[in-house]
């Protein structure tokens, strides 16, 4: 079994914390992980991804294949639509849906959510709207953690509840709560 | 049991070299080699045992100090992006000659694709080059297990050891076994003058010896462990490093596979795949260095592809995509390209300095229409894309300078120079004094955010002491500012710069003022105290 995610979003946005998270739950759970990230120029206000791999057998490729990745998992939907070659044939899109424009000719936003919902599986929701009203404005990317869990098979909501706990148990009790909090906002939000 | 934590092929490499012993890590930041030296930096184990990690000025410095220590008996590494074997060549080639006593280990991290680089040059050449041991890692467990390996075989041939590491393995994470720490090797300075001063005839003898000690390398390049063959029917592969993942990751039954981890590359195991195979196929990141020397090994009418004849693309790096086509396995269907899709480039952050700076540039330079404007290596090379479109050029570390004054020579002005402070004290100081030397009429901007901020803010060598250096090179004092570079003070930046654009002779400005990264950082750890 495996799960291949594909991490997506703009410098700065906190998609490398969410890999934490994962990386750590499934570490907890024996699984086989690789996770290739970019660093350097690429995070000062342009597009990030990261590819993340989950399996119970060894995994040799760094990145995932084109047509492989079980889900894309972005903190901005034109982020998410920038790696549909990637989407496997019955793949999941789950994204923040309000767009982050910092370049001139960022497309139009409703022909974008437009071509986003024409995909077959797809979850989209205002995180940073959500993490504001529950008062937890910084965990913006544990709502879209929880949002994802319903497409994570490899590993059961239960599992990342317990990576959030301890990622964040050194930055202290109320932060782990706060993550918490965001996490459940995300998964109940879309059942 | 062993204990498994989950590492950057950075990490592991750093971890690996701990647990060898390692007594000092020489390093100029580079992507995507800088995890390296900053898990260093930060381990318990280096703290306590005082292990030296200081950044250093460029990637030469950094060698030779490495051979220093190396000389007195200790393991040394020296790390560095691809682009900055250029710049430590001298050393590295000649450490060759002289040779090691304690070992020395040199990781290269070459950038196919180009990802945060301005080529994809092929360490393994230089490796070929000076005549040493080459060792490619294809994971990060082979990280950490391969820098112990590499720190004994320095010793055992007593010559530099090459570790070639490419963007998707320095920065990609996966479960590391690591073992138990081994202790440093004791102070034991070389007494063998003759091998270390390197006049001609000393030279002679050290180079011939040199030569003569590569039927050895060969031989342990046959017996490696890291070089594994395994034989099947019809096409042979050799997949050398991360290539290897590749390959696999694809497979299809039944062909003969060679992974080739260690070089000089293995002839011997090459003609046995070659025997047992109709064909070759050879899978490697970066330039065909393996493809062209299996091509010369074979002859011409044995079949060989690669890179070469277009099986896989000439540039660019590896993937698994690519890699399926060159098995001619079929792709999976794709879903097209989404329509609602723009370019989002990097840029440089809001309330960035260098911002003002080319904002000041750009009041000033539309009155003078000859004027060019020669950049440099670092955050601020973004400012030759729009909204500031700003710069003319970008080279190489510390090329702004030295070419604007070359354009001055031949009459270009006014003549602008762009660059950082941590690119000036790497490799702008000798191009200023030449400037300095020659009064040519150049003006330059020395940017200083007071850090290596586009590797994510590691110390500069010269914070400080910019305008003592430029003072102590020559520069005039009545042709030296220091401003800081705000909105509120562009009336002040934009006159001096005029002023010293008239100038007929080396000015240099220098906006000074804290990378907005770092100073969010250092209020953040305050905040957290």
């Amino acid at each position: 079994m495996k799960t291949d995610i594909k991490l997506a979003g703009v410098g700065g946005q906190g998609i490398l914390s969410i890999a934490t998270v994962l990386g750590e739950a499934a570490t907890a759970a024996g699984l086989q992980l690789k996770q290739a990230e970019v660093h350097g120029m690429s995070q000062r206000g342009g597009d990030v991804q990261s590819d993340l791999r989950l399996s119970t057998e060894a995994i040799f490729s760094d990145q995932i294949p084109l047509g492989e990745a079980d889900l894309i998992l972005s903190m901005e939907p034109m982020e998410a639509l920038r790696y549909l070659p990637w989407l496997a044939p019955d793949g999941a899109v789950v994204t923040a849906s309000k767009p982050f424009v910092n370049i001139p000719n960022y497309p139009d936003e409703a022909a974008l959510l437009a071509e986003l919902d024409q995909l077959p599986k797809v979850t989209r929701m205002d995180i940073d709207a959500v993490a504001k009203d529950l008062a937890v404005p910084r965990s913006a990317n544990m709502v879209l953690l929880g949002m994802a869990a319903h497409h994570i098979g490899i590993l059961s909501p239960d599992e990342l509840r317990g990576a959030i706990r301890t990622v964040f148990a050194r930055k202290g009790a109320q932060v782990v709560e706060d993550n918490l909090k965001a996490f459940d906002a995300g998964y109940e939000g879309i059942q | 049991m062993l204990q498994k934590r989950l590492l950057l092929g950075d990490e592991a490499v750093a971890l690996g070299a701990l647990h060898a012993g390692l007594s000092g890590v020489y390093a100029y930041p580079g992507t995507p080699s800088t995890e390296i030296t900053e898990y260093i930096q930060q381990d318990p184990l280096a703290r306590e045992r005082g292990v030296r990690s200081r950044w250093c000025t460029n990637e030469k410095t950094a060698m030779e100090a490495a051979l220093g220590m190396s000389y007195a008996g200790k393991r040394a590494l020296v790390c560095m992006k691809h682009v900055g074997m250029n710049v430590c060549a001298d050393a590295f080639v000649n450490a060759a000659v002289t040779g090691v006593k304690g070992g020395l280990v040199v990781v290269a991290a070459d950038d196919p694709s180009m990802h945060s680089s301005q080529n994809e040059q092929d360490s393994r050449f230089y490796g070929q080059f000076a005549l040493v041991p080459i060792l490619e890692p294809s994971d990060q467990q082979e990280c950490y297990d391969m820098m112990s390996d590499a720190f004994r075989l320095s010793e055992e041939v007593r010559l530099p050891v090459l570790l070639r590491l490419v963007t998707r393995l320095s920065h990609s994470r996966a479960a590391v076994a690591a073992g138990t720490p081994q202790p440093e090797n004791p102070l034991a300075p070389d007494g063998e003058r003759t091998r270390w001063v390197l006049l001609p005839g000393n030279a002679k003898r050290q180079y011939a010896a040199l030569v003569e000690r590569q039927p050895d390398l060969l031989r342990r390049s046959e017996n490696s462990r890291h070089n594994r063959l395994t034989t099947g029917r019809g096409l042979g592969v050799i997949a050398c490093g991360i290539a290897y993942n590749y390959v696999r990751e694809v497979l299809p039954e039944g062909v003969s596979l060679l992974k080739v981890s260690q070089y000089p590359l293995p002839a011997a195991q090459i003609r046995t795949l070659a025997d047992v195979s109709d064909r070759i196929l050879v899978v490697e990141d970066g330039q065909p260095f393996v493809e062209e020397r299996v091509k010369a090994l074979l002859g011409a009418d044995y079949p060989v592809s690669g890179r070469l004849d277009g099986s896989l693309p000439r540039t660019g790096e590896l993937n698994p995509d690519n890699v399926a086509a060159a098995f001619g396995l079929p792709g999976a269907e794709l879903r097209p390209k989404a329509l609602n899709l723009a370019p989002r480039p990097p840029q440089l952050c809001q309330g960035c300095g260098h911002r003002d700076v080319y904002a000041a540039l750009n009041r000033v330079l539309p009155d003078y229409p000859d004027a060019r404007v020669f950049g440099d290596i670092g955050c601020y090379t973004l400012g030759a894309l729009p909204p500031f479109t700003a710069i003319d050029t970008c080279v190489d570390m510390g090329a702004s300078i030295t070419m604007a004054k070359g354009a001055a020579d031949a009459g270009v002005h006014p003549a602008v120079a762009v660059i950082g402070d941590s690119t000036f004290t790497h490799s702008g100081m000798t191009s200023l004094l030449d400037a300095v030397n020659d009064k040519a009429a150049i003006t330059v901007i020395l940017s200083d955010n007071l850090t290596t901020a586009m590797t994510g803010g590691q110390d500069s060598a010269g914070t400080h002491k910019y305008e003592a250096i430029c003072l102590a090179l020559g520069v005039e004092r009545e042709h030296l500012h220091v401003v800081v570079p705000l909105p509120k003070n562009m009336e002040e930046i934009t006159r001096i710069i005029r002023e010293e654009l008239e100038y007929k002779g080396v000015s240099v400005i220098i906006p000074q003022r804290e990378c907005m990264q770092t100073l969010a950082r250092k209020q953040r750890q305050k905040k957290a105290q």
